[in-house]
Parts: structure tokens; sequence; C-alpha cells
């Protein structure tokens, strides 16, 4: 039994997620008044508690607490590396991004149905899903996850909010099951469920009886992620909620799936990783070119963002087919790029959406121009998106090429391994493709001077300038948010430093392990 | 000996709860769902040994329990996924109701808000 109590500066562990608990259960008593400026302070307070959590892990490696004393491979321990901090930091800042962006109406004002209580309780689970050391409580914090996604999702009852409700909650439930199915499987199997017991006691199991239990993680996770084949749930549902929604969606939930594959399958089950290794390719190269091949048949705007956020998955899984220092490290900023463009793209199209009155972009055009602003930041974006130099999601890419590269043997050394060879092609192939879905998207929507077909050539008659809210609550936090990106792209340093760290963490558990106060890690 | 006719009631709930869960109709679907989260509920609880009138209790001056004794971990483990599983099935149930009523419809052919039956071509310009 641990005989002192946790050290206060400990408890920041835990404190995002007590914050955004504690903070939806006050806005539920609290009702109409000025809940939304009331979840932006909580956001705020959060935000400052992550960012504080990353510099102290950054500096001096895992910080582990567990609750009611009990020692930690039985009672629940929070813990908190590189790579945890750091998803938990960029989803906090997306989300008070998105709280801003959401008042620009009046149903996001008033926050009618809990709207404001439901976004701080979607950030409580996924904090808790970075944060938790306890592979059981992550399953918890999944389905806190799931059920304020649920209802977020609903919050304004139009069918086809309902009907996406349906198409998402029954396939993320079944997910949420099997991952329930393998973790009962798991203890059967090893006998525990803290994450550091795991990494010391899995290589003693049997490899496997292990490989099939993880192949079940695999298939669960991946369903939360959106990795091809089980990514169909994505482009039916995202699209259906209020774009602010979407945008939130887009930053967190999926990343939370890419987030639990990067800590299972590198840190917990090594061995198992090594045995699926032919399966997470097979995963991985569909992924990354069907998504941006969905996107270029696509005419619904936020539908084909949609399958950018699922070639973004196919950009992590394939970091995991990668499992060195360097294609870890590509992998996990590659979520944390996800994280940032993938919202900026969502809250862009919304904005669109709002200047042309249209979903469809063959009814888009000329938007370019009403309105440059809007123009440059979805450009900004696509190139983003598509990794090219020098913006954001080109350093990941980077990582992982250079992983690739290593692996397949191409630097001269070694046989050459197919496998890596095609998990090369399909990064490049995939950033050409996001490339020409992106550019084409803007130049239906900008470029063109009015609507598809016919009358192309003559002015777009439905654009409307954005009014003074769409103006200070949704371009403003917008553009922010664009600019982060920008000089984040410009200035990686810290990324990369951060990802790397991140990637030892990963691969090399003993600080992880020692923070839990355990011993005997492989 | 009854731990084999568990997992054997195991394997039976999944094949139910797999077979409901690829029918069209959304409270047949349901009902599978219901079903294979409790086949997952019963596998764990089989996983964590089966006895009788034993209490899990470590008799003073031991570290570990005398005979055999049920794991009590995986039943906490259960009940949590329960409680959770429960809370799930009722809001699925009443958007279920939800969709009926807003679409008409108990069949997911039908249900073609979100992706539209036979789409627009993919744009030709540019």
């Amino acid at each position: 039994m641990i005989t002192t109590s946790t050290p206060l500066p400990d408890w920041l562990v835990i404190a995002p997620v007590l914050l955004c608990l504690v903070g939806a259960a006050l806005l539920l008593v609290l009702r109409r008044a000025a809940g939304a400026w009331f979840a932006v302070i909580v956001v705020a307070a959060v935000i400052a508690c992550d960012a504080a959590l990353f510099a102290r892990v950054l500096a001096d490696g895992p910080v582990s607490m567990t609750m009611g004393r009990w020692l930690p491979p039985f009672g629940i321990s929070f813990t908190a590396d590189v790579m945890g901090a750091g998803f938990a930091l960029a989803a906090a800042a997306v989300t008070l991004v998105v709280l801003f962006y959401i008042q620009m109406d009046e149903e996001g004002r008033d926050g009618r149905g809990g709207l404001h209580a439901l976004i701080l309780l979607l950030l409580a689970g996924v904090s808790g899903a970075f944060l938790t050391g306890d592979f059981f409580n992550l399953y918890v914090w999944f389905e806190v996850m799931l059920i304020a996604s649920f209802g977020l999702l609903v919050i304004a009852g139009r069918p086809i909010q309902i009907e996406a409700a349906i198409k998402y909650g029954f396939l993320n439930f079944l997910a949420t099951s099997l991952f329930l199915l393998a973790l009962g499987l798991l203890y059967g199997l090893i006998g525990t469920l803290n994450m550091a017991d795991i990494i010391v006691s899995a290589p003693k199991a049997n490899a496997a009886v292990l490989a099939s239990v993880a192949g079940l993680f695999l298939l669960a996770f991946a369903t939360k992620a959106a990795a091809f084949p089980v990514n169909v749930w994505l482009p039916a549902s995202y699209h259906a909620p209020p774009p602010a929604i979407s945008a939130l969606f887009a930053g967190l939930l999926t990343k939370v799936g890419a987030y639990a594959l990067l800590r299972t399958f590198v840190a917990l089950l090594p061995g198992a990783r090594d045995i699926l290794d032919p399966v997470i390719a097979l995963v991985a190269i569909p992924t990354l070119l069907i998504a941006p091949l969905g996107a270029i048949a696509e005419t619904n705007l936020r539908r084909a963002i949609g399958y950018f956020v699922i070639g973004g998955i196919g950009a992590v899984v394939a970091g995991l087919a990668l499992p060195t220092a360097e294609g870890v490290a590509g992998a996990a900023a590659y979520v944390f790029h996800a994280m940032l463009t993938m919202t900026a793209l969502y809250l862009v199209a919304g904005l669109v959406e709002k200047a042309t009155g249209e979903t469809d972009t063959r009814r888009m055009g000329g938007l370019y121009a009403a309105s440059a602003p809007l123009s440059i930041l979805f450009l900004v974006l696509v190139f983003a998106a598509a990794g090219t130099p020098p913006f954001l999601g080109f350093w990941p890419k980077l990582l992982l090429l250079g992983a690739g590269a290593e692996r397949a043997g191409l630097n001269g050394a070694g046989a050459t391994d197919w496998w890596a060879v095609a998990l090369v092609a399909a990064l490049l192939l995939n950033a050409f493709l996001t490339l020409i879905a992106g550019t084409r998207l803007w130049a239906h929507v900008f470029w063109r001077q009015g609507h598809e077909g016919a009358h192309s050539e003559e002015e777009n008659p439905q654009l409307r300038a954005l009014a003074g809210p769409e103006r200070w609550l949704g371009l403003v936090p917008t553009g922010i948010l664009v600019a982060v990106i920008v000089l984040a792209g410009l200035w990686p340093d810290l990324i990369f430093r951060s990802a790397l760290e991140a990637a030892h963490g990963l691969l090399d558990p003993q600080g992880y392990v020692a923070a839990f106060g355990l011993e005997g890690a492989p | 000996m009854i731990e084999t006719a568990f997992a054997a009631l195991t394997g039976l709930f999944f094949a139910a709860g797999i077979y409901l869960l690829l029918s069209r109709s959304i409270i047949r679907m349901l009902l599978g769902l219901t079903l294979f989260g409790n086949a997952v509920n019963l596998l764990i609880f089989t996983a964590g040994r089966i006895t009788r009138a034993v209490p899990p209790i470590v008799p003073a001056g031991l570290e570990t329990p005398a005979g055999a004794v049920a794991n009590p971990l995986p039943q906490a483990l259960i009940l949590t996924a329960i409680v959770i599983g429960f809370a799930m099935f009722a809001f699925l149930l009443v958007l279920t109701y939800r969709a009926y009523r807003a679409l008409n419809a108990d069949n997911t052919d039908t249900m073609r808000l979100t992706e539209p039956k036979g789409g627009p071509n993919p744009p030709l310009s540019y």
C-alpha cells in the first residue's frame, strides 16, 4: 500500500479531466446563463493544465498518480507521457477554437440541449483517454466520449442527423464492444490491465494467443480511427451535424483511435505488432490510396473533407507499420498535425457553406472574388493536409518516408523489403492524390465563377458576405488556428523534438514503467 | 465442467448477436448489439473462474486465497460494462424510435439522406 498521499503537483495529471467533468456538471445546473463563456473559461484552464503537464513531462519524463492509495498494478493509475500530454494539449486547443466558432450562431450561443456541457464531456473523455494508465479505464473513457458524441450528433434533431447517429452509433458501439472483448481476453491471458504491468508481463505470455487478442484490438481501434476497410461510418456521419460539431469530431474522435493504436501496438504489445505487421501494412496502404480517391469523387464539401480525415489515419497506420523511432515519431506528429488541420478544414468549410448557402460543391463557385481570406485559408489547409513543404503536414510525412526508406533498404543496406517499398509509394501517392482532390475542391468552390454546368461563367447569385458575428467569432478564430498551423510548419523544432521524445518513450518504456513505481521493464 | 457449458453459451450468444446485426431492420440490429454485449460480459465472467459459495477473501497470514476462488476483478469489470451497455442500449432505442418517426423507416436500405443512392457523378470540370 502507498502510505503517503499523492504529492500535490502530481494531481496535475488528472486536472484536465476533473476540470471538464466538474465544468460540465456545473453547466447543467447553470443552464443558459452565459454557458458558452463559462465553457471557454473551463477549456482555457484545461489548456493551462495540459501545457504545464506537457512542459513537465518533456523535462522530467512520465508522471503517474494512482487513486485511492492502492498499489499501482491494482489501483487505477493516471499517467502522462509526452505523447499523451501533447495530444491532450492539442485536443483542448482545438476545442477552445470550436467554442468560439460555435457562438456565431444563435443555437451555439444559448446552448440548447446542453450543447456546451456535452462539448466539455467530450473533452473529458478525450483527455481521459490520452492520460489514463489503465487499459480498462481507457475503455471507460471511450464510452464517455461515445455518449457525448451521440448527444452532439443529434442535438438539433434534423432527420439527417438522426440517420447519421444511427450509422455512427451502431458501428462505434460495436467497436467498443470488441475492445471490451479483447480486454477480457487480455486479462485472462496475462492477469493485469495496468499499462505498465502489461508492458512487463506481456513478453511472458504465449505470443500466438497474444497476437490473436491483439488482432481484436486492431479491429476495434481501426474502426474507431476509421481505417480501411472499417471506415465507411465516417463519411456517412461527419457531415450531418452543424459544421462546428463536425470540426470537433474531426479533431478529437478518430485521433483517440489512432492514439490507442500507437499506445497498444508500439508500447504495450510490441511482440504482437511484429506478428501482425503485414496486416497493419495491408490496412495502411489501401487507407492511404482509397481516401483521397473518395475525396476526388465527392461533391458534398464536408463529405469530401471526411475522406481527408481518413487519409490522415492511413499515414498514422503507416507509421505503425514502420516501428523505428522515426516512424513512430512521424505517426505521433501526424496525429498532432491532423488534429489541428482537419478541425480547421471543417471550420473553413462551415464558413464556405454560410457564404454560399449550399453544401454541394457543384452549386458553389465564385467565392474567391467574394471572400479572399476564406480562399487563402482553404488553400493553405489543403497544402497542409497534402503535406507540401513548408506546411505542417510535410514534417510528419518526412519522418515517415525516412523510416520507410530505411526499412525498405533503399539506403543500400540489406535486402529490399517490399512492404516498406509499398508503404513509401502509398505515402507519396497519397500526397499527390490529396493535393489533386484539395485543389479541385478549391477550384470548384473558389475559382470557378458560378455554378457547374452551362452557367459556370456567370456570377454566382447566391453569394453573401459573412455577417458580423460570423466574422468575429467564425473567421477570426479559424484564422488564428490556421496561423498556428502555418507557424508550427515554419518552426517545427518543438514538434520534432517532442515527437522523437514520444517515440523513444513508446519504444523504450523503461521510464513509463518506472513512473508507476513498478520494476522489471523488458 | 460448467465452464464448458458457459463457453458454448457465449459462442451461441455471439453467433445470434452477429446474425441479428447483419439484418436490415434497426430493431433487430439493436437486439443483436445487446446480445453481442452480453456475450462479451458472459465471456469475461467465465474467464474469471466460476466457483460456488467461496468468498474471495485472503485468510490471515497468507498472501493469496487458500483455495480456488472466483476472481472478483472480472466481475467488477463487467459490472461497469453492464451499466455502460445499458445506457447505450437505452440511447440507441430512443434513437431508433426517433428515426422511425422522422424517416418513417426501420430499414437501413431506405436511410439514404446521408449517402444519396446513386449519388451525383464526380464533378467533371477542371
